[in-house]
């Protein structure tokens, strides 16, 4: 590797100014774990290093006054496991972050690096997608907001303009009788790809369900929101029909690849069997069975 | 190349180090500081031949740049034995037969000693998930999994 410059800012507008500046050559390092694998293949030969775990906003989890968490995006996956609330409230999202990797892997990865990766298969994503969570960027033009499905625009690729860091995501308030659940299909039980992944948010109230979004993972070039599946969840009381309804707008949204680990029929089944499984947990949560 | 210049503590002890800022923190520890119980099996995160601590968190150091050992407390397996007095983990494995060619086992000791600092009783599905980041290709792991159990169950006593 030739001549690799390496920065730890401490603050954001060091951190924005320095990755525009090197335009195209610089790489945002949080936990390393896709970086370094992706350096040591050769396939990314950054110029500059810009890690960001020394600025505070980035590696914080607050829970800011109007309610809801706001999770810093290079908080690793052990360090949001070890918060005494966010697990309970967002039990779906910390699931999928700790799925990711090994315990030592799990020291390192970062919500945001899942994201940025651009993976379809990220597991954080689809689970961040059901929760509603909005992101903020910082970019050389200030800071914008945009919703998480609207960050990835296709397999490794994300609409963040040049120069732009992630910061954080922002988690919304949690109504009673509200919970989340994350579920993916995998080959082994541990250390592998999602053949699909899903993400459930669920409101109940007496029993029907008030709101409801859907994530769906590695069944298309990037992770999806599937309204309809939630929107089919939306007044029922989760009876057969409405699971099926939901379970087919998921398969109608599949896109899938066909590869060793998942044929495209395969992939679409499973992708309806998650809906299923998923909804059931997140709903004995969400009324209190965990 | 401009190499930037590290102070870290290893095991305790105040370290400087010049690196590469592109190169790993287990290049670091085995080809500049000479630790070489520190072992690459992969280099890609896969394998947990090269765990060892950073600030008290569980990693690869083949994904831990060594630029990044810039004012941490790194913990390896030469910190391990306490002088002559191996760690009781040390001293099951090699009771218990938990280890072949070895090349696994400073990577397993450290992965477990951690999980064991966070939970000192764990189920055997808890060591089985706790170390799913180390990969050995010769024990079947039953051994090594036992030997942790074993262990935990001594530390305890001993506490
Ligand atoms: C052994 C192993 C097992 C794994 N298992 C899984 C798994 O089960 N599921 C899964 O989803 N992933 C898995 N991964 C992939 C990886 O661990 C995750 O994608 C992880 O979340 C990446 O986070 P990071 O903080 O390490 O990212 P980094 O490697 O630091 O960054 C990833 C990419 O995003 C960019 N980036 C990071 N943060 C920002 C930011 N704030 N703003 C802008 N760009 C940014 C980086 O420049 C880089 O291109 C695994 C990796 C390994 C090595
Ligand atoms: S050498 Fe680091 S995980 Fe294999
Ligand atoms: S003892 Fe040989 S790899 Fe584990």
């Amino acid at each position: 590797m030739t001549d690799i410059r390496y920065l730890a800012p401490r603050t954001l507008d060091e951190a924005v100014a320095a990755f525009a500046a090197a335009q195209g050559a610089a790489r945002i390092l949080a936990g390393g774990t896709d970086l370094l694998v992706q350096m040591r293949a050769g396939v990314v030969r950054p110029g500059l290093i810009v890690d960001i775990k020394k600025i505070g906003e980035m590696t914080e989890i607050v829970e800011p006054p109007e309610g809801g968490f706001r999770i810093g995006a290079a908080v690793a996956g052990a360090t949001l496991a070890e918060h005494p609330r966010f697990g309970k409230v967002w039990p779906g999202v910390l699931e999928a972050i700790n799925l990711i990797g090994s315990k030592q892997v799990q020291g390192r990865a970062s919500p945001g690096g899942n994201l940025c990766n651009g993976s379809p298969a990220g597991d954080s994503v689809p689970a961040m997608v059901a929760a509603g969570a909005v992101v903020t960027i910082q970019g050389p033009g200030g800071r914008r907001t945009l919703p998480v499905e609207a960050v990835p625009a296709g397999p490794h690729r994300t609409s963040l303009a040049p120069g732009e860091i992630l910061v954080s995501f922002t988690l919304p308030p949690r109504p009673a009788g509200s919970s989340d659940a994350y579920l993916r299909m995998i080959p082994r039980t541990e250390m592998d790809i999602a053949v699909v992944g899903l993400g459930a948010s669920l409101t109940l109230q007496g029993g029907v369900v008030t709101a409801a979004r859907i994530g769906l993972g590695a069944v298309a070039p990037t992770v999806l929101l599937v309204e309809e599946a939630g929107k089919a969840l939306i007044g029922s009381r989760l009876d057969d029909a409405a699971l099926e309804a939901a379970a087919a707008a998921c398969r109608a949204a599949c896109r899938p690849i066909d590869d060793k680990r998942g044929t495209i029929a395969y992939r679409t089944r499973v992708a309806g069997v998650l809906l299923k499984r998923t909804v059931a947990i997140a709903a004995a949560r969400a009324q209190g069975g965990n | 190349m401009a190499k930037t210049h590290i102070s870290t503590s290893i095991n305790g002890e105040p370290v400087e180090f010049l690196a590469d800022p592109g190169s790993s923190l287990l290049d670091a520890l085995r080809n500049t500081l000479g630790l070489t119980g520190t072992k690459e099996g992969c280099g890609t995160g896969d394998c947990g031949a090269c765990s060892v601590t950073v600030d008290g968190r569980l990693v690869c150091s083949c994904l831990v740049l060594a630029v990044e050992a810039e004012g941490a407390e790194i913990a390896t397996i030469e910190g391990m034995a306490q002088g002559e007095a191996l760690h009781p983990l040390q001293r099951k494995f090699l009771e218990m037969a938990a280890l072949q060619c070895g090349i696994c086992t400073p990577g397993v000791l450290i992965s477990a000693r951690a999980l064991l600092e966070k939970n000192p009783n764990p189920t055997e599905t808890e060591v089985r998930f706790g170390l799913a980041g180390n990969l050995c290709r010769c024990t079947g792991y039953d051994k090594i999994v036992r030997a942790v159990m074993e262990a935990a169950a001594e530390m305890r006593e001993t506490v």
